[in-house]
């Protein structure tokens, strides 16, 4: 393991540490690491944008022959007036032609797999006492969210089934949690065990 | 105007999207491919307006005596990225860049949320208390997901059909009818933009 | 404050500190916990094992570092999958602070099978607005994405001249955090029809059945219990299966702990009756 990896980690270690010492209570150690990966993950996210989508999508476009795309970079260009209060207006523009081509796209396939595909995939044979559970608890599911019958009698009952049915599937998604949680835990104490052994490994030569 | 021509613009390319869908044809398949990445060209213009709102908010902590220091902390980790990832090839493994957002930003990100692994716990044990049938469901169906990680010899193999049933039958039904509900709810949403009857997100004068 | 009130009421940093010392113990004392495999994880196993040498998946590495501990192992473990049976791999990232993450385990993969960027992989690179991407990918790659991640067009990538989009690969594997899963099954399979799996963390993992049933999508990895399965099924071990024996004893503490808080609860409930 060579010297400058070794230092690396070490300081990989060290924010770490500071992250962990929220635990306790706020403190300045934890407050400079989130501070610095703020400024990180921004400078990173700048160079990103500008090596990999400004160069790919404007730049290379542009120097491709592709004039068309001048329409689409003056509307991202006018985005930029955002912050103009008396040119604010333009940006309008912009957002209108990103919103309108995203929700235009948006509502067949919203409906198609949203909708008709869920709805086709509970309509199912009664083979099983599976197949039956299904179609009962995703009914009573979607009927505990119908309000425009009140949940008396018959309905009650329908609805209680309903409310089961979702408190099973919160549960099952807060049993899923944990274990999701819990992992990231058990990476960063790894990563600790294994820089301690490179240090160990280091320093025995 | 400067309002009412952005509604009819959202109208018309929400629309043509729409109709597009239904007509499967060389042209249609070039104008949604088209569409598409102008979109993405035109998003990339308006990233570049969160870089610079952070900066401007950060440089002005730079004023304030109790602010100073955090602020220059994020500041330092932006400029270090960029002055670090000027060519393109800085995103690359082996690059100072790559090496700092390997040491610096992979650690502190990946600690940040290691941390709800504690308060995760913490909720378990504060909140999971069988008060209701309703809590005590969720209870249950919670302890049944977490008690498969445990090796408890035979009754591990039970718990994994249980765990297998819950997760494809009430929990699938629960998530199928939240879908459907939030499915509704964004064709919707969708349809009140195309037909400018939702206009927030052009702002206001 | 009674014996029973005080079950119910152990400071949070006594319950910190105690999850704490359990994620340490398995590092001192290394143990194995067996792990049973499950049919949606099989499934994605089978899917790349059907992949003949030559055939296309399309890998997408669309996670960031803060979900890396559960995603990062599922991505070892099908990379090396899918080398060592010599498929064609093409990866792009969604995800904004994915992409080096995403290149450096391409490339560590790659090279252990000797494999080549630009001939047995491509590394597409990075583009912002999942669901726009993806429908874009769906009719043209080289539309969509120019220049691979190193800056070579794409049209000159040899491993690219069998494929046009998406729809010409034999399947779509995403390993994702956050909603570019929604948008992959929306905009992915709802739009284009192809067949698509899912790898996703554990908080989402419950989200994802619905889909499954519906046949949307084939197979699915949730958390990292999902990929240590993986694990199991490939044969290629990485942090999944390392991971486990912690899972098992905080989950057991966090059990305990529940279990106490309930008699305190009881306990004193009982009490106050009588």
């Amino acid at each position: 393991m060579e010297f400058e990896t070794i230092i690396w980690h070490g300081l990989a270690a060290f924010l770490t540490l500071c992250i962990f010492t929220f635990l306790y209570k706020d403190n300045p150690f934890y407050k400079f690491a989130e501070r610095l990966v703020a400024g990180v993950a921004a400078g990173y996210w700048t160079m990103l944008v500008f090596h990999k989508l400004f160069v790919d999508k404007v730049y290379h476009t542009m120097a491709t022959g592709q004039y068309a795309y001048i329409i689409p970079i003056l509307l991202g260009i006018g985005m930029w007036t955002r912050f103009s209060k008396k040119h604010s207006w333009i940006s309008r523009y912009s957002i209108a032609f990103y919103i309108g081509i995203s929700t235009g796209v948006s509502i067949p396939v919203y409906m198609y797999t949203y909708i008709f595909r869920q709805i086709s995939a509970t309509i199912i044979p009664f083979t099983s006492i599976s197949n039956v559970l299904v179609v009962i608890f995703v009914l009573c599911a979607l009927f505990y969210f119908f309000f425009s019958k009140a949940h008396t009698g018959a309905f009650n009952i329908v609805s209680k089934i309903g409310i089961y049915t979702l408190m099973i599937g919160f549960g099952a998604g807060f049993g899923l949690t944990v274990m999701g949680r819990v992992a990231l835990l058990v990476q960063r104490i790894l990563f600790l065990k294994d820089y301690v052994r490179e240090v160990a490994a280091f320093i025995g030569g | 105007m400067r309002k009412q021509i952005p509604i009819y613009f959202v109208f018309g390319s929400g629309i043509i999207m729409i109709v597009q869908y239904f007509i499967p044809s060389e042209e249609s398949d070039w104008l949604f491919t088209y569409a598409n990445d102008w979109v993405i060209v035109v998003g990339i213009f308006a990233l570049a307006l969160g870089i610079w709102s952070l900066l401007r908010s950060e440089f002005r902590k730079l004023k304030d005596p109790k602010e100073r220091f955090y602020a220059a902390v994020l500041l330092f980790g932006f400029f270090i990225m960029i002055f670090t990832g000027l060519k393109a090839e800085n995103l690359e493994a082996g690059s100072l860049m790559f090496d700092i957002f390997e040491n610096v930003l992979i650690p502190i990100q990946a600690t940040i949320f290691s941390l709800l692994a504690f308060y995760v716990a913490s909720a378990a044990y504060r909140a999971f208390r069988a008060r209701t049938v309703l809590a005590t469901i969720l209870l249950l169906t919670a302890f049944i997901i977490m008690a498969r990680l445990l090796p408890l010899g035979p009754i591990s193999e039970v718990n994994q059909y249980g765990v297998a049933w819950i997760l494809a039958i009430p929990n699938m039904a629960a998530k199928r009818a939240i879908t459907m509900g939030v499915g509704l709810g964004a064709i919707a949403t969708c349809i009140k933009i195309i037909l400018g009857i939702e206009r927030t997100y052009l702002g206001h004068d | 404050m009674t014996f029973w009130d005080k079950l119910m009421n152990i400071d949070r940093r006594w319950v910190y500190l105690c999850i704490g010392i359990v994620v340490i113990i398995p590092a001192i004392i290394p143990f194995k916990v067996p792990v049973s495999t499950t049919l949606e994880v099989e499934r994605i196993y089978d899917f790349v094992e059907s992949c003949e040498a030559g055939d296309y998946i399309y890998l997408g590495i669309d996670y960031d570092p803060s979900t890396l501990a559960e995603l990062d192992p599922m991505t070892y473990a099908i990379l090396n999958h899918a080398f060592s049976k010599d498929v064609n791999v093409i990866t792009a990232c969604l995800s904004q602070f994915g992409p080096a993450m995403a290149e450096l385990r391409l490339t560590e993969v790659a090279q252990q099978y000797g494999k080549e960027s630009g001939k047995d992989y491509c590394f597409l690179g990075y583009r912002p607005y999942p669901a726009i991407t993806i429908l874009s990918m769906g009719l043209d790659f080289q539309v969509t994405f120019p220049l691979d991640y190193y800056g070579v067009p794409v049209d000159s990538l040899e491993i690219m001249q069998g494929i046009r989009n998406l729809q010409d690969v034999k399947g779509v594997i995403s390993l994702t955090a956050g909603n570019v899963a929604d948008f992959w099954i929306t905009y992915g399979n709802g739009r284009f029809g192809f067949p698509l799996a899912l790898g996703v963390t554990g908080v989402m993992g419950a989200d994802y059945y619905q889909y499954l049933q519906s046949g949307q999508i084939f197979g699915l990895i949730p958390g990292i219990k999902g990929a240590a399965e993986y694990e199991v099924l490939s044969g290629f071990e990485t942090t999944g299966l390392r991971s486990i024996p912690y899972q098992t004893l905080s989950h057991g503490v966090i059990l305990l702990f529940i279990i106490i808080s309930n008699i305190g609860y009881f306990a004193s409930k009982r009490k106050k009756r009588t």
